[in-house]
């Protein structure tokens, strides 16, 4: 049998499905990121916050109301996307025509608050959250044990990808968006409520972020800080990418799970930075990121 | 930096003014995370015990105490501002809790440099009370040697002969892996690996393979807060506790297996100085307790309650308030209090009690959402400590 470095091709095939596994919820979360980014031209730093959000309204749907996983896959990223909206409407709106640093600043203390508030009212330990009885157990793939939980979110996260990446690339309506955030008031000129469809397109993109958390709560501790931990990697993924660009960020959100899977083998005390080093090797040679278009 | 805003009875100071005691006010700070991964084991709820230190030592002994509490953010350079600007200008003269090794080492040499006292129960290092010992210093709820001893002891002794460990990358971190390595090897077991994982982190599956494919039969998790949490609850996923290996959580706190739920964390073993529900004492404090925050409190929340309550009780005995003579009377005087029973403080600055190795409850065992242990094994206080003469402290020498 032959061996990498000396690490045996099983465990090798390992540590690569779980930096997919892990390369979905940056997928997921940069995804949303960069529909933000893409066309509103807002750097969303309150997207770890609804992260968190999306894992907290779930715990919250299962005890007061005993609404159930499933049930929570569809509700809370309604829910969560619902406060996204409200947030636009009253607070980001106002924004649009000042520098993105406006932008940036008031979403990081949005985040802030929302973080501080759970903290308070929930504590920093965080809460349990039961993984569904339909989804425990796991295969034997030879080479690993797959839980049966991991398996369901790579899936369900490169549909739902691939899925807003169809929508905004090839449909109608998604050409509209791209119209009206290239030029607002021609679109509107055509009759398109404008402010509407980019109130729910940040709707829409805090519902991923919401989305990703419902996705994380079973298997990471829920709570108020777990956004925090992700965003700044989810930020280095979007950069990667390329700012506001949709398949770039799903791309490199998976690319880089599994290269961090592979640091992990290697050289586990680098894991968390081998992020940062690639990102700051990009920005150098290719400063539009790997799939954004030179300005 | 918020005032906790309480005087016990400096109403009774007056009333008693006319008569032969003479009033001595003491400043106690309690310094801790009340925002970050430690807010909910210290946090407001260590400020809360120290208050009710001070009602339970009463009005009547001329001592008036005030309480005022910090936010560290588990910061040396933070910590050290605060406890530079409480020493130096508001007159305090304790500072009590400080978790997070790196702040408490710093705040152990501010006090030392301005003659106070520092009554620890936060911090987990075990060299508080070793190479950094300090007359001024007492290390009051527990530390790296002793929770080494008690689940890396019990573990080995169990059968838990061989040991991986998935270790916090900073002091701490490899603090826990070398004290429980020492214990794993002196009862015949061995270390088969160790992986370093950055800190925090959210993802241990990585690590958790690595650990599985050593075949080792005990994974030691030398982590805290978030990544055991994590650790755990990935490796109830995974599969690994299920395929016969064993997890030791190296430092757990009762918060953590609250927050774990009994479905992960059942059959964890794990050693703490104090759990709520061990006698009459304490389950009656902790109720009180509850009732002033909400939940029952961490062993560091009860440790801070055993210090101020010994530390008082020095002050009264001395007759002053003064650093040296009251650090005497601790050291000379056997503790009592209603949580940890009787002890005593050594000459190194160690507070030594019974340690006690617990097991997470299995949920149809449990009568209530803090129904979360079950006592293995009481570990006498003459073994749960690391003896004195070994740990390096200039002050028994």
């Amino acid at each position: 049998m032959f061996e990498l470095l000396g690490i045996p091709p099983q465990a090798l095939f390992g540590q690569l499905l779980l930096g997919l596994i892990n390369g979905s919820f940056y997928a997921l979360l940069s995804l949303g990121l960069a529909i933000i980014f893409g066309l509103l031209n807002i750097i969303n730093f309150t997207h770890g916050a609804q992260y968190m959000m999306g894992a907290f309204v779930a715990w919250m749907l299962l005890n007061y109301a005993g609404v159930p996983y499933w049930g929570a896959l569809f509700l809370v990223p309604v829910i969560v996307g619902a406060t996204g909206v409200v947030l636009e409407r009253v607070f980001i709106s106002r924004l649009y025509h000042l520098d993105h640093l406006y932008g940036l600043l008031l979403t990081f203390g949005l985040a802030l608050i929302i973080t501080g508030i759970f903290r308070n009212q929930y504590g920093i330990s965080g809460l349990p959250y039961a993984m569904p009885k339909q989804l425990t157990g796991g295969q034997n793939l030879g080479f690993m044990f797959l839980p049966n939980y991991r398996g369901w979110v790579v899936v369900v996260s490169v549909v739902v990808c691939l899925a807003t990446w169809f929508v905004i690339e090839k449909t109608r309506l998604g050409a509209y968006l791209r119209a009206a955030t290239e030029n607002p008031t021609m679109v509107g000129a055509f009759g398109i409520n404008v402010p509407r469809l980019i109130t729910l397109t940040y709707g829409f993109g805090v519902g991923l972020a919401a989305f990703a958390g419902v996705l994380a709560a079973p298997i990471y501790s829920v709570n108020p800080n777990m956004g925090a931990d992700v965003i700044i990697v989810v930020f280095a993924v979007v950069v990667i990418g390329g700012m506001g660009s949709i398949l770039g960020s799903i791309l490199t959100g998976f690319g880089l799970g599994l290269v961090e899977g592979l640091t992990r083998v290697f050289y586990p005390e680098g894991s968390a930075v081998v992020i940062f080093v690639i990102m700051a090797i990009v920005l150098l040679v290719k400063p539009a990121g790997l799939f954004g278009r030179e300005v | 930096m918020k005032k906790t805003g309480f005087i016990v009875a400096s109403l009774a100071g007056l009333l008693m003014a006319g008569t032969a005691y003479a009033q001595t006010t003491i400043k106690i700070g309690v310094m801790n995370d009340r925002s970050g991964i430690y807010a909910d084991i210290t946090g407001e709820g260590s400020a809360v015990a120290a208050q009710m230190a001070a009602e339970d030592f009463g009005t009547d002994k001329g001592i008036t105490v005030e309480v005022v509490s910090a936010d560290h953010q588990n910061k040396p350079d933070v910590g050290s501002n605060i406890a530079r600007q409480w020493y130096d200008t508001e007159n305090v003269d304790v500072i009590a809790d400080v978790p997070t090794s790196s702040v408490a080492l710093a705040v152990n040499d501010i006090t030392r440099e301005k003659n106070k006292i520092f009554l620890n129960s936060g911090a987990a290092t075990s060299d508080l009370t070793g190479s950094k010992c300090s007359p001024n210093t007492v290390h009051w709820t527990y530390d790296t040697w002793a929770l080494a001893n008690g689940t890396g002891g019990a573990m080995v002794a169990a059968g838990g002969k061989t040991w991986f460990f998935v270790t916090a990358d900073y002091a701490f971190g490899h603090a826990l892996e070398r004290d429980t390595s020492a214990v794993v090897t002196a009862n015949g077991g061995e270390v088969l690996g160790a992986v370093r994982t950055p800190f925090p982190g959210t993802d241990f599956s990585s690590f958790l393979l690595q650990a599985q494919s050593s075949g080792a039969q005990v994974i030691g998790l030398a982590n805290a807060g978030g990544d055991t949490i994590n650790s755990i609850k990935q490796a109830s996923e995974f599969g690994i506790t299920q395929g016969g290996q064993a997890l030791a959580g190296l430092l757990m706190f009762v918060n953590d297996v609250h927050a774990l739920g009994l479905d992960v964390a059942q059959g964890l073993v794990l050693t703490e100085s104090f759990y709520w529900d061990l006698n009459d004492q304490t389950r009656e404090w902790s109720a009180r307790f509850e009732e002033k925050t909400g939940k029952k409190p961490s062993m560091i929340q009860a440790g801070v309650y055993g210090a101020v309550t010994h530390y008082l009780k020095a002050v009264e005995a001395a007759g002053s308030k003064d650093p040296e003579a009251v650090m005497a009377k601790m050291k000379e005087m056997p503790t009592d209090d209603p949580l940890f029973g009787q002890g005593v403080v050594r000459a190194d600055g160690r507070k030594v009690h019974d340690m006690y190795l617990f097991r997470v409850k299995k949920p149809e065992d449990s009568q209530g959402p803090w129904d979360l242990y079950e006592t293995v094994a009481t570990i006498p206080a003459e073994n749960a400590f690391r003896p004195l003469a070994d740990g390096g402290c200039p002050l028994v020498q």
